[in-house]
């Protein structure tokens, strides 16, 4: 079988159409993973040791347990709770809320790697706590993960097509779609999976980039 | 949950097939790791592009995309495996892009003092790989391995969507016959947590050794390098 040019020209918006919802689902999951996950570090670091672990073995449950499984549960056991959401909103709670037990790690690490220093210097000079993490700590940490945290968004890009378990209409989703409606599977996976390829490759340059730029030593 | 429990059959069914495809998976990826990970640390230019295409392609690409390219694509033009063989392969080429990554990251991480002093010795390439650089590598490559065997392990339920009944599937299926979604699900997350557990108790088992074996002590604690470096979309600096 040959590569047909004319179909693949054909197909195009269609796909284009499904690289939406999964630059939708992308984003937003990622805007609640980032917040999520300094919500979990901040839990951690509460004076009970009880609810430290609590959280600690929370976040490692969701982190061990595959994507897809928690697709199922949210996007069909809520329902079962009297809460009805669709497919999209469900992907978008799931993969942020996955990823959120990452970016918590990641939060947790950057802290850890201020200078202890920079504490002391806090005690030193009597800052009350808010300002400690708003105005010395936070910054700082922040500043260190920047980079690591730009390679989560493009691990969760490509997650992303794991939502078709759950029938979002997301770029694997239609290319599937288009391919079954012609049985020509070959154009529309492999565009997807240059597509994925590209979009990795230039984003992965960025994250480089971005490293250089916040390297603190 | 009665009805749930009681077709454990299917549930351990689905649980061998998981276990299997991530004790395959990654044997494959760990091959593909250490072939191309040395790669990229080769004194050849060509040697090095190689890493880089297969790292930034396998890399790039999302598993799913690839198994489904595999399953669906492929034998349209005339290339058939079974399933089964398709999910190994793009479980183990993908994770393998991970840990060719670590692999070169690791290698280079060893302090230059000690490739210095093997050339100074007149130790061979391979002596000098496989006496001093992998040895000391490996303590490296060890946590980040871990977090990867892990990964692969939850990237088995992929399978579950072009036919094979792994534990996702086994789920789906019960969900539909016995109509208990909240127990299904329930038990399926617990059974992937509990196959996590025991991996990690394996990887933390292999670090104390390791470590033991330099006389080195690891922090409890990942550092920021490590999380940076076992992250599903890293890019390892350098």
């Amino acid at each position: 079988m040959d590569w047909d040019w004319q179909y693949s020209g054909d197909i195009l918006p269609d796909l284009l159409d499904g690289l939406r919802y999964t630059v939708i689902a992308t984003l937003a999951g990622y805007v609640i993973a980032l917040v999520l996950g300094l919500v979990w570090t901040l839990l951690r670091r509460t004076p009970s040791r009880v609810f430290n672990q609590a959280i600690r073995w929370i976040t490692e449950f969701i982190r061990s347990t595959p994507l897809i499984p928690q697709l199922y549960f949210v996007f069909f056991v809520l329902p079962a709770w009297g809460i009805t959401i669709g497919s999209l909103t469900a992907g978008i709670i799931t993969l942020g809320i996955h990823y959120s037990t990452y970016t918590a790690e990641v939060y947790r690490a950057g802290i850890a790697d201020v200078p202890k220093g920079q504490w002391e210097a806090c005690t030193a000079l009597n800052l009350p706590r808010s300002r400690v993490w708003l105005d010395v700590i936070l910054p700082q940490a922040i500043r260190r993960v920047i980079p690591t945290l730009g390679n989560y968004l493009i691990a969760m890009f490509k997650d992303s097509p794991m939502l078709l378990a759950i029938n979002v209409a997301e770029l694997l989703f239609s290319a599937y779609q288009v391919g079954s409606k012609s049985l020509q599977f070959l154009e529309p996976i492999t565009m997807v999976g240059l597509l994925f390829v590209v979009v990795s490759v230039i984003s992965s340059i960025l994250v480089r980039r971005l490293e250089r730029r916040y390297a603190t030593n | 949950m009665a009805d749930v429990l009681d077709s454990y059959n299917q549930w351990l069914d689905g649980a061998w097939l998981t276990i299997q495809l991530t004790i395959f998976g990654g044997a494959v990826a760990l091959v593909l790791a250490l072939v191309f990970g040395l790669a990229g640390t080769s004194r050849h230019a060509w040697v090095r592009v190689l890493n880089r295409v297969y790292v930034e392609f396998f890399r790039g690409n999302a598993t799913l995309v690839l198994l489904y390219w595999f399953f669906y694509a492929l034998p349209l033009v005339g290339l058939r495996f079974t399933t089964m063989f398709a999910a190994i392969l793009a479980l183990g080429l993908n994770v393998g892009a991970y840990g060719a990554e670590v692999v070169r990251g690791s290698i280079n991480a060893v302090p230059k003092a000690q490739f210095e002093a093997t050339v100074a010795l007149n130790f061979t390439p391979y002596q000098r790989m496989r006496r001093v650089l992998l040895p000391q590598g490996f303590a490296l490559m060890l946590p980040p391995f871990g977090n990867l065997i892990i990964e692969l392990m939850k990237g088995t339920a992929i399978v579950s969507l072009v036919g094979l009944v792994d534990l996702t599937r086994v789920s789906k299926n019960i969900q539909g016959s016995t109509g208990e979604t909240v127990a299904a699900f329930t038990v399926v997350l617990v059974l992937y947590f509990v196959i996590a557990q025991v991996l990690q108790l394996f990887v933390r088992y292999a670090e104390r050794r390791v470590d033991r074996m330099l006389g080195r002590r690891m922090p409890t604690e990942p550092s920021l390098g490590t999380i940076a470096a076992g992250a599903p979309g890293a890019g390892v600096g350098g």
